[in-house]
């Protein structure tokens, strides 16, 4: 049964494992850094669906099918899934799981869905609320646009603290496993707002959260930095990658060999003129289920904490002069048991 | 975290690259300015098949507006604009780019709820305003003649 040791970190004494995990991109993705990491690539954005919205949900299907493909399992076998993305009303999620006949939980949590939905996954399997839980997340670049921002074809220019909605979905399949990865423990984030407006600067608006979970954990834990082989946040992009350092050296944590942010990650950002990096849930998601965990399990690292970032705006909140409140959650996902 | 809003405020403005206005402007500037070369280019060209000044200049500028809503169409006005700024977005093409691009995308919505609905969804404002700022200068102007 998970020990919760403070208001937001909860121990899985029972070190749920990873059974498998899946991950599917599109053109962009295909051609950035980790493009051999991802199980699927597409190279039509549309995924041969009439509008953006009905191609992330096949894209999310795709990604459901190949993680259960991968693990040699049918829906039948999952006792309960979690899901999200950026859409309203999380229709990506609801669309993309109409077939698959398994207990659905819907969750928002904009970018940090990830961590959200694979936190709650291996709560309810350390507590045998579930054999096996899925867990699921996507953004597609261009359903993402035409409702935070503009339509595609709009000649407008992005400014340098934009982030690249990710088109790109990953999943993992969370079950009592003896083989690596396992989820040693999860800290649920809490809403952090420094007053940042610019919704072209999300990045900015989510490293205060990062910063207040990771130090959350390090303290509940007792642990440093120096405990870890890779403490990965996502999608902070560049400028909220580099405030998370600077927020943190300020109480005196110094994460800065070693951290990296999934934004960077996904894009060859000179290149694929991403400006300050990728982001959307499918950003973290996609760069966990293809180069993170691959790394974990064949041993390469031992200790991650996994960090999915959310900046919880809309276009109404932000039209109304709001600011952006933003969530970090972390798993922390390891080689061994003990 | 021990910091205000307005020193984390000062945080992210040092974090945060600009805009390389030193590229930026003139790179509007010679796409704007090509664009209002192609402009005055049709002038000419319809005033030496026949036209007078003014009916050269309104055809022009509907050659211009078909022009930039073909482009939007065939998905490379965007990609001039990445590069061109505000001189794609000034000229008289930026404002048809503004009316076809919410008409392509929204399209999936239905030719009522969608298209329709949501053509106007960038160029309205400027509309909206556009006009009200000429009826105001218009009752101005009018006043003026009565002294």
């Amino acid at each position: 049964m998970s020990l919760k040791i403070s208001q937001s970190t909860v121990i899985l004494p029972s070190c749920p494992g990873i059974i498998a995990y899946a991950s599917v991109g599109g053109k962009k993705e295909g051609e950035g850094p980790l493009a051999r990491y991802f199980d699927l690539l597409n190279d039509d954005t549309s995924f041969g669906e009439k509008s953006w919205e009905k191609a992330e949900s096949q894209l999310q299907k795709d990604c459901s099918s190949k993680v259960l493909e991968k693990a040699g399992l049918s829906p039948g076998d999952i006792d309960i899934m979690f899901a999200g993305d950026l859409l309203n009303q999380c229709i990506g999620s609801a669309y993309g799981s109409r077939e698959m006949d398994i207990p659905f939980i819907g969750l928002y949590g904009a970018c940090s869905t990830m961590a959200e939905s694979l936190a709650l996954a291996s709560v309810f399997v350390d507590n045998a609320v579930a054999n096996r839980a899925l867990a699921l997340t996507s953004s597609h670049f261009c359903s993402a646009e035409r409702q935070f921002r503009f339509p595609l074809e709009y000649g407008g220019q992005r400014t340098p603290t934009a982030q690249w909605t990710a088109t790109a979905s990953g999943s993992v399949i969370v079950g009592q496993s003896d083989k690596a990865p396992f989820v040693r423990a999860v800290c649920f984030g809490k809403i952090k707002d420094m007053g940042v407006k610019d919704v072209n600067n999300m990045g900015a608006a989510m490293a205060p959260a990062a910063c207040d979970t990771i130090m959350a954990y390090l303290t509940d834990t007792n642990t440093t930095p120096d405990d870890y082989d890779m403490i990965y946040t996502g999608d902070l992009g560049e400028v909220g990658s580099s405030l998370l350092i600077e927020l943190l050296q300020r109480e005196n944590i110094d994460i800065s060999k070693k951290h990296n942010d999934c934004g960077l990650m996904l894009y060859d950002r000179e290149q694929q003129d991403v400006h300050a990096g990728g982001s959307g849930c499918g950003c973290s998601a996609s760069v966990l289920c293809s180069y993170i965990l691959r790394r974990i399990e064949d041993g390469t690292m031992k200790n991650v904490l996994f960090l999915a970032t959310g900046a919880m705006m809309s276009p109404t909140s932000l039209q109304q002069g709001e600011s952006i409140p933003g969530i970090a959650h972390l798993v922390h996902i390891s080689n061994t048991k003990g | 975290m021990n910091l205000t809003t307005k020193d984390y405020e000062e945080m992210n403005k040092k974090a945060s690259p600009n805009t390389k206005s030193y590229m930026t402007i003139p790179c509007a500037f010679i796409i704007g300015g090509i664009i209002c070369t192609i402009g005055q280019a049709l002038v000419n060209l319809y005033m030496y098949c026949g036209m007078q000044q003014e009916q050269a200049s309104t055809v022009a500028s509907v050659s211009l507006v078909f022009l930039s809503a073909l482009l939007t169409g065939l998905k490379i006005y965007d990609n001039i604009a990445k590069v061109g700024g505000a001189g794609t977005l000034v000229p008289i093409t930026g404002f048809a780019n503004a009316v076809v691009a919410p008409a392509l995308e929204f399209k999936s919505e239905g030719l009522i709820l969608g298209l329709g609905a949501k053509m106007f969804i960038i160029a309205g404002p400027v509309i909206v305003y556009g006009v009200t700022a000429s009826a105001i200068y218009g009752v101005i102007l009018c006043l003026f003649n009565l002294v």
